[in-house]
């Protein structure tokens, strides 16, 4: 847009109605897009129309009618004069997402950060977080409570408990799901069946956390000593002669039974990371190496003085991705343990906070620092991105 | 400093032979030249001295050392590539530097060493930078630089200028020449350049094909070309070649292409008296074709007609793309020539810088 606002200086007036018909495509479409979806939902829903017509007619519906929505505002838009047309247009693809974001995301986390001051029973009667001029009676109400959620959860046990395993996956899990990856990419790279092999590697990323966390239990499952072992682990140990434990729910270990968790991760990250690594890895010139091996460096020191170097912001992006991960990682406690046995993390504090024990302040301020934490990360993420696109 | 022999050398990547029995001994201190057209295996004859390819059978030997099952890193030889392939996260000095660090260098003498490239190379100031804020020219020098500081025994080069613009590549190529001077080592330079090789080795080893097509000077090369493809290969605009016979007439041996005849110079005669009736290929240089009231003194003339199709005048010269008959031709003669497309011009061949060639084998017969 500067580019195109530099070739065509406007005035005064001609900002200000740009700014307004940009903001109005953004809202309108969405809006439109809603309002026919929803029609159509009305519609299918009482109609008695075999099932699969109405799947049919959904998805012509849904997909159909948003391409055809954008279709028309983009005609629209192309029938003005050239200079409009340019500044118009990229709001009717651009604008929608936008507002449907802020819709979505950012009034959310405003409206959390007002609930993480108020105590278990919320907003006082009267009082919106989009009405300045309620906002005096709700900091004067007694459910307000400042920042005292936050410092009970720098305080409370369970808390802690979240905060230091969030470490752990943080240390262990995106460490080690890049170093794997890493690994992997690397000798797959000079392997015969390097197909086969990264496709194997590859495989468990289609498996959801949960899914994973079903298929895990199985491996962890444990009998009273006697019986069958049903679980990999255990039938191993025991064969070995070793007496079953229950890994991930052995609290005698705790916290260290955490690694068992994160160990699930890992295999799922690990395809994950190996595929960016592996792209890396290729696209490394190979002169370069050429030119490490004519200078004297052994395999090794080309892979650590050359290779990774050079690899370094894909290393970074991946490393900064799955830290992401970590942070928000849930699914596969809950399944696994629920957070018993030392195993909460700071989603499925926020999730017990929030639901079983329903208090809405605490669990809203777990919600903004699990935010606070993830921001830095993510802005790191995609500036190395970037740097890396642009690459050397 | 070392000698360097190729010794019955093949290449195969699997089926395809790329290098068929190449032999060539390289004098220590030598400057040679490897040229040819892309894929005719000089990268790869050099990349197989480099170590970076394996050789498919034969030797290669550097001094009196046969280095067949020699790492790169032993081979005490330095290598420039054609994207230069600097290190892009290390500064300009420690890319010099790294492979003296790798051999475990004592500190200060790495720092002279560099210092030193730094010196002869003008990269004294950049010493800091990394290569991506530099221009292709201060690259190149790194580059050379990376390859100067080991002090190698033999410095191999391939097609370190092409990724240059025209003018840097000038004055490139005499620094390179300059550097080889002083440095009194063995180079082997690779380039599909012709002009470059010209200017810059003391041999030049011309292939096609994975086939060595002759070795020598850049004299010898450009005046007694070995077989048509090293007579094509050398000179710009190319040599021309016309489908002959040689006929003998009342004591004169004539070229008889159909379209003209030119006639051998006496002192010649006894060279092709066995080809006489023959078929063969006649090869006259353009720069060896002149105007004849321009033509230079002591040549020995032979007159054909021509007609002008296409004029182009670059300054210095002007060439000429004629035809007679069915053949056609590249002339470069006198700028003072008035030559317009269509006309019909009388020119002279300088028969003494004749070629023939044997019409099957494609060899010169001399």
């Amino acid at each position: 847009m500067q580019q195109i606002e530099a070739k065509a200086p406007e005035s005064a007036g001609a900002k200000l109605v740009a700014l307004i018909l940009r903001v109005a495509l953004a809202v309108a479409i969405p809006l439109i897009a809603f309002w026919v979806l929803y029609q159509g939902f009305l519609f299918l829903r009482d109609s008695d129309a075999p099932k699969a017509v109405i799947v049919l007619v959904a998805i012509i519906w849904g997909v159909g009618g948003v391409a055809a929505l954008y279709w028309i505002f983009n005609w629209l838009v192309e029938q003005l004069p050239g200079d409009w047309t340019a500044r118009l247009q990229p709001f009717v693809f651009v604008g929608p997402a936008m507002a449907i974001l802020i819709w979505y995301l950012t009034l959310p986390v405003y409206r959390t950060f007002w609930l993480s001051l108020f105590d278990r029973d919320g907003f006082p009667v009267g009082f919106s977080v989009f009405k300045p001029w309620t906002w005096i009676t709700g900091i004067q109400s007694p459910s307000f409570v400042g920042f005292a959620n936050y410092t009970n959860l720098f305080t409370e046990r369970l808390l802690q408990e979240a905060l230091r395993n969030n470490l752990m996956w943080i240390v262990f899990g995106s460490t080690l799901s890049v170093v794997t990856g890493l690994l992997v990419a690397t000798l797959a790279d000079r392997s015969k069946s390097e197909r086969v092999s990264k496709t194997l590697i590859f495989l468990p990323m289609a498996i959801s956390f949960v899914g994973a966390g079903v298929i895990w239990n199985f491996m962890y499952e444990v009998k009273p000593p006697g019986e069958a072992q049903i679980g990999v682990f255990n039938a191993i140990v025991v064969a070995l002669g070793g007496s079953p434990h229950p890994w991930d729910k052995w609290v005698a270990i705790a916290p260290w039974n955490n690694l068992f968790l994160i160990l699930i991760v890992i295999w799922l990250q690990t395809g994950f990371s190996m595929v960016l690594f592996s792209a890396a890895l290729k696209g490394i010139p190979q002169e370069l190496m050429e030119a490490g091996r004519v200078d004297g460096a052994s395999e090794l020191r080309i892979f650590f003085n050359i290779m990774l170097p050079y690899i370094r912001p894909t290393v970074i992006t991946v490393w900064t991705t799955i830290v992401i991960f970590t942070l928000k990682i849930f699914d596969v406690v809950w399944v696994m343990t629920g957070g018993q046995f030392g195993t909460h993390v700071i989603a499925t504090q926020f999730y017990r906070q929030s639901f079983t024990a329903r208090n809405s302040g605490i669990g809203s301020a777990i919600a903004i620092v699990l935010l606070l934490t993830v921001v830095p990360v993510l802005a790191y993420n995609l500036r190395q991105l970037r740097e890396g696109q642009e690459g050397f | 400093m070392a000698s360097v022999t190729y010794k019955n050398v093949y290449k195969r990547f699997g089926d395809v032979t790329v290098i068929t029995d190449l032999n060539m001994e390289i004098a220590d201190k030598e400057f040679v030249v490897f040229v040819g057209p892309s894929g005719c295996g000089k990268s790869t004859s050099l990349r197989m001295l480099a170590g970076l390819e394996e050789i498919s059978e034969g030797d290669i030997m550097i001094g009196d050392r046969v280095v067949n099952d020699v790492p790169p890193k032993d081979r005490d030889i330095a290598m420039v590539f054609q994207s230069y392939a600097l290190y892009p996260h290390m500064s300009v000095y420690d890319n010099m530097a790294f492979g003296l660090k790798l051999r475990k260098t004592p500190k200060a003498e790495i720092d002279r060493r560099v210092k030193e490239a730094a010196d002869i190379l003008g990269l004294g100031n950049l010493l800091d930078r990394k290569p991506k804020a530099l221009s292709g020219g201060q690259r190149q020098r790194v580059a050379v630089g990376r390859a100067i500081v080991r002090e190698p025994a033999v410095f191999l080069m391939d097609e370190p200028l092409s990724n240059l613009d025209a003018k840097l590549r000038v004055s490139a190529r005499a620094e390179i020449t300059k550097l080889h001077k002083r440095l009194g080592t063995t180079f082997i330079y690779v380039t599909h350049d012709q002009v470059e090789a010209m200017t810059m080795g003391d041999r030049i080893a011309v292939l096609a094909d994975g086939i060595l097509q002759q070795i020598d000077s850049p004299r010898t090369l450009y005046k007694r070309p070995n077989n048509i493809f090293v007579a094509g290969f050398i000179g710009s605009p190319s040599m021309n070649f016309f489908n002959a016979t040689i006929v003998q007439e009342e004591g004169k041996m004539i070229v008889d292409t159909g379209d003209f005849r030119v006639e051998i110079p006496a002192e010649k005669q006894a060279t092709f008296k066995d080809v006489v009736g023959k078929e063969v290929v006649f090869g006259m240089r353009p720069e060896n074709i002149h105007v004849p009231q321009y033509a230079p003194p002591g040549i020995v003339a032979a007159p054909f007609d021509v007609t002008i199709e296409v004029v182009e005048l670059l300054g210095h010269e002007l060439n000429i793309f004629a035809t007679s008959g069915k053949n056609s031709l590249v002339a470069t003669v006198d700028t003072r020539l008035e030559a317009n497309v269509g006309n019909k011009i009388g020119l002279v061949m300088d028969m003494g810088q004749m070629h023939i060639f044997d019409k099957n084998t494609e060899m010169a017969i001399r």
